[in-house]
C-alpha cells in the first residue's frame, strides 16, 4: 500500500513529473532510442518548471495591475492573456490539466477513428490551453478527481474533432483542400465571420489587392506585441487612476515610470511562459501525431491558425484591424452591462482577428473580412467577461483566456457541473453525441461536394 | 547542420512546420537538427537553413543563412523542392 500511496501522492499528483510520464509514454510509443526519450522526457519536466517559474514572474505583475485599475477606476481590469492564465492554473489544476490533456488526445483519436468527422487536432498549445480551462472549471463547481479527468477528457476529445469538422467547409474555400484543416480554439469567431462574410460580401472584391507594407511583419512578434500593448494600457491606466492608486507598491519611487517597469516585466513573464510551452510541445505533438498517424492513417491533421495567413496575407491586416476596432467598441459596452473591464490584447486580436479577416474575405471580400472580423473581435471581448463567474478563485484574476472557443466550453462546462456528478455525466454524454452527430453530417455532406478530400500525412 | 523552423509565437505554426521537415529529411536520409523558434528569439539563435512563410522572410533579411518561404506547411513536395535547393550536394 505505501508503494501505491507514494506514487499517487507524491508522483501522480505533481504536475511536472506527470507531464514527464504523459511524454515519456509516448516517446516509448514512437520507439525513440533511450537518449532521445530521456532528454525528451527531462526537457518536458523542465519546460514545465519554467512554465511555472513564468507564471510567478506575471503574477507579481498583474497584482499591482489589478489594484490599479480596482482603486483607480473602481472596476475589475482583465487582460486576456491564455498564456497567462494557464500558467498561473498550474499550481493548482497542474496533475488534473496533465491528465485530461492525455485522455483528451485519445478521446480525440477514437472519435477520429469511427466517426466520419476525421480531424486530429495538433495545435498542441491549444489543447493544453483547453484541458487547463476544464481542470478549473469543472474543479472549481466540485467535480473532483477520476471524475474530473474522465468529463474533462470526453469533453475536450469532442470539442478537438467537432471544432474543425464545423469550420472545414469555409477551410477548404481557404486553402483550396490544400490538405489540412483548422485545429484553432477561436473556431467560433471564424464560422461567425465566415457566415457573416457570405451574408454581406455580395460583389466585395477580394482584400488581396490592396497593397500592404511588407515591413507588417512584426505585428507578428508577439513578444513585441505583448510588452507594446501592456505599456499602452499599465501607463494609460495609471495616468488615469493617479498616483495614489499605486501608492502602496511603488516606496516612493515615481509611478508612470513603476508602471512602466511593471508591463516590461510582464512581457519577460509571458516570454518565459512561452518558452517552457515550447519544451514541452517540442515533445508532445510529435508524439501525439505519430501515434494518432498509425491508428487514423486516412484524418487529416487539425493545424494553428497563423498556417492560413499565406493564404490570405492582407485579409490578415484588415481582419486584425477590424478586431481590434471590435475589441475597443467591446470594452466600452462592458462597463453599462456591468461586467469586468475586458482591455483587448493585442495578441489574439491579431491571431484571432487576422484568422477571421482571412475567413470572412474567403466568403465575402472585403466587406466580409472587415465586417466578420469586427464581430470576432465583439466575442472575444464580451465572452470573456461572461466567462468569470465560471472559472471559481480564477474568476477574480486580472488575466483570462482569450479565444471563443475557450469561453463558450467554459461556460458550458460551469452550467453543466450545477447538476452534479451523476447530472454532469449525462448531459456530457448527452451534448457530445449531438455535437459529434452534427460535426459528422457537416463532414459527410461537405466531402459530397464536387472537390474531393484529399487525405494527406504530414 | 541546424534548421529553425520560425512562426509568431514559436508554439503552433513552426512546430507544424518542424514536423513536416523532419519528415522530408528522413525520406532524403539527411540528419539535421530541427527546432522551432519565435521571430523575437530567432535573432539570437545560430541556424544553418532558416524555414518561415514570406511575411516574416523580410524581418530575417540581415541572417546571412538561406531562408526559405513556405506557403503550405504539410505539403512535403514544397517542402522537398525548397530544401533540396539549399542543402549541400553530396560529397562537397
Amino acid at each position: 500500500m505505501s508503494v501505491l500511496h507514494f506514487i499517487v501522492n507524491e508522483i501522480l499528483s505533481s504536475a511536472p513529473l506527470l507531464v514527464g510520464i504523459i511524454a515519456l509514454i509516448g516517446l516509448i510509443a514512437l520507439r525513440k532510442s533511450i537518449s532521445d526519450t530521456v532528454t525528451g522526457t527531462l526537457k518536458v519536466i523542465v519546460g514545465f518548471l519554467i512554465l511555472m517559474g513564468g507564471a510567478n514572474i506575471v503574477v507579481a505583475t498583474l497584482t499591482p495591475f489589478g489594484a490599479m485599475v480596482q482603486s483607480g477606476l473602481h472596476l475589475h481590469g482583465v487582460v486576456p492573456t491564455n498564456e497567462a492564465i494557464v500558467a498561473l492554473a498550474q499550481k493548482s489544476f497542474g496533475a488534473q490539466t496533465a491528465i485530461i490533456m492525455a485522455l483528451g488526445f485519445i478521446v480525440n483519436v477514437i472519435l477520429a477513428r469511427i466517426t466520419p468527422a476525421k480531424f486530429i487536432f495538433l495545435t498542441g498549445q491549444h489543447l493544453f490551453y483547453m484541458a487547463t480551462l476544464l481542470a478549473v472549471v469543472l474543479g472549481s463547481a466540485g467535480i473532483v478527481g477520476l471524475n474530473e479527468s474522465i468529463l474533462g477528457g470526453i469533453l475536450l476529445g469532442t470539442v478537438s474533432t467537432i471544432m474543425p469538422a464545423f469550420v472545414n467547409p469555409f477551410m477548404k474555400k481557404v486553402n483550396g483542400n490544400a490538405g489540412f484543416a483548422l485545429g484553432h480554439f477561436n473556431s467560433l469567431g471564424y464560422i461567425t465571420s465566415a457566415a457573416i462574410g457570405k451574408a454581406v460580401g455580395k460583389n466585395s472584391r477580394t482584400t488581396e489587392e490592396i497593397k500592404v507594407s511588407p515591413k507588417l511583419g512584426f505585428l507578428r512578434d508577439s513578444l513585441v506585441m505583448t510588452t507594446i500593448t501592456m505599456i499602452i494600457i499599465c501607463v494609460v491606466l495609471a495616468i488615469i487612476a493617479g498616483a495614489h492608486s499605486l501608492a502602496s507598491y511603488t516606496q516612493g519611487s515615481n509611478y508612470i515610470m513603476y508602471s512602466l517597469t511593471e508591463a516590461l516585466t510582464f512581457g519577460a513573464g509571458v516570454a518565459v511562459i512561452l518558452m517552457g510551452v515550447r519544451m514541452i510541445l517540442a515533445e508532445i505533438v510529435p508524439a501525439f501525431q505519430g501515434i494518432a498517424l498509425k491508428i487514423v492513417p486516412n484524418a487529416l491533421p487539425a493545424l494553428d491558425c497563423p498556417t492560413t495567413f499565406p493564404y490570405a496575407p492582407t485579409a490578415v491586416i484588415v481582419g486584425f484591424l477590424a478586431s481590434l476596432i471590435g475589441g475597443i467598441v467591446g470594452m466600452f459596452l462592458m462597463g453599462p452591462l456591468g461586467l469586468a473591464l475586458i482591455i483587448p490584447g493585442m495578441v489574439p486580436h491579431f491571431f484571432d482577428g487576422g484568422t477571421a479577416g482571412v475567413f470572412g474575405n474567403a466568403t465575402g471580400g472585403r466587406r466580409g473580412a472587415m465586417i466578420g472580423a469586427f464581430v470576432n473581435g465583439l466575442l472575444i471581448t464580451v465572452l470573456p467577461a461572461l466567462l468569470l463567474k465560471f472559472m471559481g478563485s480564477f474568476g477574480l484574476a486580472n488575466t483570462t483566456f482569450g479565444d471563443s472557443d475557450f469561453c463558450w466550453m467554459g461556460i458550458l462546462t460551469g452550467n453543466i457541473s450545477k447538476f452534479g456528478v451523476a447530472g454532469a455525466y449525462i448531459l456530457i454524454v448527452i451534448i457530445c453525441a449531438i455535437l459529434l452527430a452534427a460535426a459528422s453530417f457537416v463532414t459527410v455532406r461537405n466531402n459530397r461536394r464536387p472537390t474531393s478530400d484529399t487525405s494527406i500525412s504530414a | 547542420m541546424k534548421i529553425l523552423a520560425v512562426c509568431g509565437m514559436g508554439l503552433g505554426s513552426s512546430m507544424v512546420l518542424r514536423m513536416t521537415i523532419e519528415s522530408v529529411l528522413k525520406e532524403l536520409g539527411v540528419n539535421a537538427s530541427v527546432r522551432t523558434s519565435d521571430i523575437g528569439a530567432v535573432k539570437a539563435e545560430s541556424a544553418d537553413i532558416i524555414v518561415t512563410s514570406s511575411e516574416f522572410a523580410t524581418l530575417l533579411a540581415d541572417k546571412k543563412v538561406p531562408i526559405l518561404t513556405i506557403k503550405n506547411y504539410v505539403d512535403k513536395q514544397e517542402m522537398k523542392e525548397k530544401l533540396l535547393s539549399v542543402l549541400p550536394k553530396e560529397g562537397e
